[in-house]
């Protein structure tokens, strides 16, 4: 009984995490594309010059993160998806609704400023989790960008 | 222009640089209490935002980018442009965010008209 323990508690986080980070996924990306379409109008420029004939207008550095850990489940799923190789799809999913969080909230900054446009947007990632993120499987993005708000004329 | 103006752009629209002041950076090294950090890998077991960590990474950033304005309000700037975020990884469970960016003073452009 003693050495099933370890095997026991194996199994009950594997379903748990697989159970909770399938609906924490769900619900991020139902709340991910909702709000894509809120800000759908504030538009992001990419290159570095703002598009031309605004006339004149107020720029604002905005800037937004995200921190996405992943699941049990998809960790071992990973660990396993590695170990034969090609595409990591738990990876990818979850790199992309960092990004896409990321954006959301940079442009709710601009939004509060009342910015129509984003330009020259960068993005970088930071490892709180040091050491550990590469066993933990946790993405932290940041996006940052420079709003433009058209002055009303 | 009272206020220190911060852009990720080379030049601002409106404006014209009038004078070049070099580089200037803040950095800022921020972690939370070991409860946070025991919680966020609690978390990580069942997946979805760890959402100490993305305040940390807020707080961490708003240091950084203060410190840089600090600087460039320091040698007489009043804006500071082509704004870069780095992030390095020295310690676990801690954040750390570097801002650096170029002071400039930039002023009015005259009216074409």
């Amino acid at each position: 009984m003693d050495n099933l323990f370890p095997l026991i508690l194996f199994g009950v986080l594997l379903v748990m995490g697989f159970i909770c980070g399938g609906i924490a996924e769900k619900c991020h990306y139902a709340s991910i594309r909702e709000r894509e379409k809120q800000l759908a109008d504030i538009l992001l420029v990419p290159g570095k010059q703002p598009p031309e004939g605004l006339g004149e207008c107020r720029t604002v550095f905005v800037c937004g993160s995200a921190v996405i850990g992943m699941d049990y489940f998809k960790m071992t799923l990973a660990a396993f998806m590695n170990f034969l190789g090609g595409r990591i799809s738990v990876y990818e999913t979850l790199v992309e609704r960092a990004r896409r969080e990321a954006i959301l909230r940079m442009k709710e900054t601009a939004r509060r400023e009342d910015g129509r446009y984003i330009c020259n947007i960068k993005f970088s990632t930071a490892n709180v989790m040091g050491q550990q993120a590469k066993k933990a499987g946790c993405v932290e993005v940041i996006a940052y960008g420079t709003a433009i708000i058209p002055r009303p004329s | 222009m009272a206020e220190l103006l911060i852009s990720t752009m080379e030049t601002v629209p409106g404006y014209v640089i009038r004078k070049h002041l070099g580089l200037v950076q803040g950095s800022s090294v921020r972690a939370k209490h070991f409860g946070r950090d025991l919680m966020a890998s609690l978390k990580n077991m069942v997946g979805g935002e760890l959402k100490g960590y993305t305040e940390l990474l807020q707080e961490t950033r708003d240091e950084a980018l203060e410190r840089m304005q600090a600087e460039a309000k320091a040698v007489g700037a009043n804006a500071v442009l082509n704004v870069r975020l780095a992030t390095s990884s020295v310690a676990t469970g801690a954040a750390e965010v570097f801002a650096y960016g170029t002071a400039v003073v930039l002023e009015d452009l005259p009216e074409t008209a």
